[in-house]
């Protein structure tokens, strides 16, 4: 090798060089970006200062006492309450819809009628309408079926969260897509019914995008606010968790619920976030099918 | 020509000649006779299981129109007139209020038996053309299912039936009615505007006319808020997608070290619910949040900078604050795809001599684009119909005087505040309407021309 090649060589590694490092560094700058809110909320729900107006970044003295306050102050906003309340309907939405959502995608990948492509072209259209456009109509038929008031909010809620799912194939479908078709027909050799496909192969080959399926469902109504807002109305008793913490930033109550909020905040996150990075892998799968190239 | 090809072939795919007009041509007495009683020629081909299950159908809907569907559609046309009045009873020496009309509920009821009516036709159809099938199969001496053998293929060919049933009843309970009545609800004067919140009346096409009216003041609102959330839309979309790719790229370069960890970094942002970042965020926007406190402490700025407040400031804030939420999104979808495109198209540009742009233009972004359109079809809709960001961040503000929608409102915010806020029903109806046809026509233009939608069996 010549000298001349040598030195083209070492220039060529320092320019790599920097352009790491300048890589790396920009890279930083955005991931601060990114997790300073966290950072920040998790930050907040310590602080033992009340109150929304802050001069520091950092707290001037931490406590415990806005967890405390949230499972034990229960006289103006139920947290506890809330939380349990949240947890039985997202339990029983995430059932029913990770059903509804499996049934139908399976038919729509594998099973071939009349109805199909009527039902996937209107499932597409339904899903341009806004979706809280008929929420108020919704209010009105609940009503009518005599759930909208008292103990039977928790059921309409239920109902609410997952009738709809039957729409929400298409990341399923997509999935069962990739799964081979000749297991299938071998197992109709075998004498298996379609009950058994399903039930005895497909089933058992989706487990990245079933996990997906009970992951979303799951986590449906904690995130809502919208409806649930407008079926409990002013049934405190019946509160989600979301709409306790959209409470505790109005207006009578930040000022002595503003750190509790950030507590409920990062209560409420941290199940769903080790949940979500311990599946973040069957998420990319799930997107991408079952069987890679 | 292939297309029409295709096309004849699906009809015959699923032609069968136990149809309905074939049956009232070409049926016997029994048949003809299952018209009017369903089940009838079941029941007389001794599928009893069957035909008693369709008559059990046909006297349920008889008896709810007879209680209470004739009615409803009786008031349907008028909605409704009596309103509630107070009647003196002699006997008790009291005044009583008579239950006056209700025409929300009226339009509800008279929605829902034409919706119960267009399923009983369905179920008639299926009826009729049973009647006929068992009476041709037992004419040709074939072999009629029965009820046991109905009920198991409901597991093995007819599997799509029993699976569908149920989601199909949401669908059509809770998402189809609903929006059925609430688009009907569009052709009234159902609001709190002339006082109309309990009795109403059909207006035709009036609200389309006055929202759609540049020299009305609500025509005028529609216009800018339209022209807003398409360029909201645009933004968002476009500009998520392309810093998300660029980062996907630079995170999964060969030399970038510590892959995961900055993966982690990002994605840990959607593992947060949507509405708790975007509200700490907007505690942190505000012009004493967290953000305008430190700048000003450390003397960068002056007086406050007015994220929120400004029109100007608010739209790049919420696209800005859109770029946090969606990146890492965009980061987790392109990292699946980005790992699937065939590395031999990379060495063979390699030996070639092409760099890595070269590369980025003739390879990865082709084939990006060529997956994702649909991906980036559903953002775009996905964001016109964005509410969550819009009303936690801004919740429309600022808002000009006289006016009910803000300047970084986008159609469904505004729609939510007409109808929740101000109970203006029927416009809240007519902007969903609006938007809707916004989408379809976007939609329409460009979904059904990519090619996983054409292409739905090749990708097997």
């Amino acid at each position: 090798m010549s000298k001349k090649n040598k030195t083209e060589e070492a220039s060529v590694k320092s320019r790599r060089l920097t352009v790491n490092i300048i890589i790396h560094i920009i890279l930083a700058i955005l991931a601060f970006i990114w997790v300073l809110p966290i950072f920040w909320v998790i930050l907040t729900s310590f602080r033992a200062e009340k109150g929304s107006y802050v001069t520091t970044f950092f707290p001037k003295s931490y406590t415990l006492n806005n967890y405390v306050k949230l499972f034990t102050d229960t006289s103006v906003l139920n947290f506890p309450k809330m939380f349990t309340n949240t947890l039985v309907i997202a339990i029983f939405t995430c059932i029913i819809s990770t059903i509804f959502v499996l049934s139908v995608s399976y038919c729509m990948s594998r099973m071939r009628f009349k109805m199909r492509k009527p039902y996937m072209n209107v499932a597409m259209i339904l899903g341009l309408f806004p979706s809280f456009m008929s929420m108020i109509a919704v209010y009105y038929i609940l009503k009518a079926l005599n759930l909208s008031e008292g103990s039977m909010i928790p059921i309409a809620l239920i109902i609410v969260f997952s009738a709809g799912t039957g729409l929400g194939f298409y990341v399923a479908k997509g999935f069962f897509d990739t799964i081979p078709k000749s297991l299938d027909e071998a197992a109709t050799i075998d004498g298996a019914t379609k009950w058994q496909v399903f039930t005895r192969i497909t089933i058992p080959l989706s487990k990245p995008i079933i996990v997906y399926t009970i992951l979303t469902a799951f986590m449906a109504p904690w995130i809502d606010f919208i409806f649930a807002k407008v079926i409990c109305r002013a049934e405190a008793k019946y509160y989600t968790v979301s709409i306790g913490l959209w409470r505790m930033l109005e207006k009578e109550y930040i000022d002595s619920w503003y750190t509790c909020f950030a507590a409920g905040a990062v209560i409420v996150s941290v199940p769903i976030a080790i949940l979500f990075i311990f599946t973040q892998k069957f998420y990319v799968e799930g997107m991408s099918g079952a069987v890679k190239g | 020509m292939k297309k029409a090809d295709t096309k004849k072939k699906k009809v015959k795919e699923f032609q069968t000649p136990y149809t309905v007009m074939n049956a009232v041509k070409k049926g016997n007495t029994i048949t003809k006779f299952s018209i009017l009683i369903m089940g009838f020629g079941n029941i007389a081909h001794k599928q009893i299981g069957k035909g008693l299950m369709f008559l059990a159908l046909e006297i349920g809907y008889l008896w709810y129109m007879i209680s209470s569907g004739f009615h409803s559609l009786a008031m349907f046309p008028s909605l409704g007139w009596r309103e509630q009045e107070k009647v003196w009873n002699e006997k008790k020496m009291i005044y009583e209020y008579t239950a006056g009309d209700q025409s929300q509920l009226l339009l509800l009821y008279g929605v829902a038996t034409l919706f119960i009516t267009c399923l009983f036709i369905v179920v008639w159809r299926e009826a009729v053309r049973s009647a006929y099938k068992s009476e041709v199969l037992a004419k040709e001496g074939k072999h009629l299912n029965t009820f046991i053998e109905d009920y198991k293929s409901l597991f093995n060919q007819n599997l799509y039936k029993l699976l569908l049933a149920a989601p199909l009843m949401g669908v059509l309970g809770f998402t189809i009615l609903p929006l059925v009545y609430n688009i009907s609800m569009a052709f009234t004067n159902y609001s709190k505007l002339n006082d109309h919140m309990v009795l109403f009346d059909w207006v035709g096409l009036d609200n389309f006319k006055k929202i759609l009216n540049f020299a009305d003041s609500i025509g005028k609102q529609f216009y800018s808020v339209l022209g807003w959330t398409l360029v909201w839309a645009f933004f968002a979309t476009f500009l998520n997608y392309i810093f998300g790719m660029i980062l996907a790229i630079v995170v999964n370069r060969k030399d970038t070290k510590a892959k995961g960890f900055w993966r982690f970094c990002f994605v840990l942002s959607i593992a947060v619910p949507q509405f708790v970042s975007l509200l700490i965020m907007r505690t942190m926007l505000q012009p004493t949040g967290v953000i305008n406190t430190m700048l000003m402490k450390y003397g960068l700025i002056e007086t406050a900078l007015p994220f929120l407040s400004k029109a100007m400031w608010a739209r790049v804030t919420v696209i800005v604050i859109n770029l946090w939420v969606g990146i890492p999104y965009t980061l987790l979808q392109v990292t699946g795809i980005l790992q699937n495109i065939p590395a031999e198209l990379y060495e063979a540009a390699k030996i070639d001599g092409a760099n890595a742009v070269q590369a980025f233009f003739k390879i990865t972004l082709p084939y990006m684009l060529f997956v994702m359109t649909p991906y980036l079809i559903t953002q775009f809709t996905g964001n016109i119909n964005n509410f969550n960001i819009i009303f936690l961040l801004t919740g429309g503000a600022p808002i000009p005087v006289e006016s009910t929608a803000g300047k970084t409102d986008l159609l469904v915010t505004w729609l939510y505040k007409l109808t929740v806020e101000k109970n203006y029903y029927n416009l809240g109806a007519v902007i969903g309407i609006m938007t809707f046809i916004t989408l379809a026509i976007v939609a329409l233009l460009t979904y059904r021309n990519t090619a996983s939608y054409k292409d739905e069996e090749g990708f097997m």
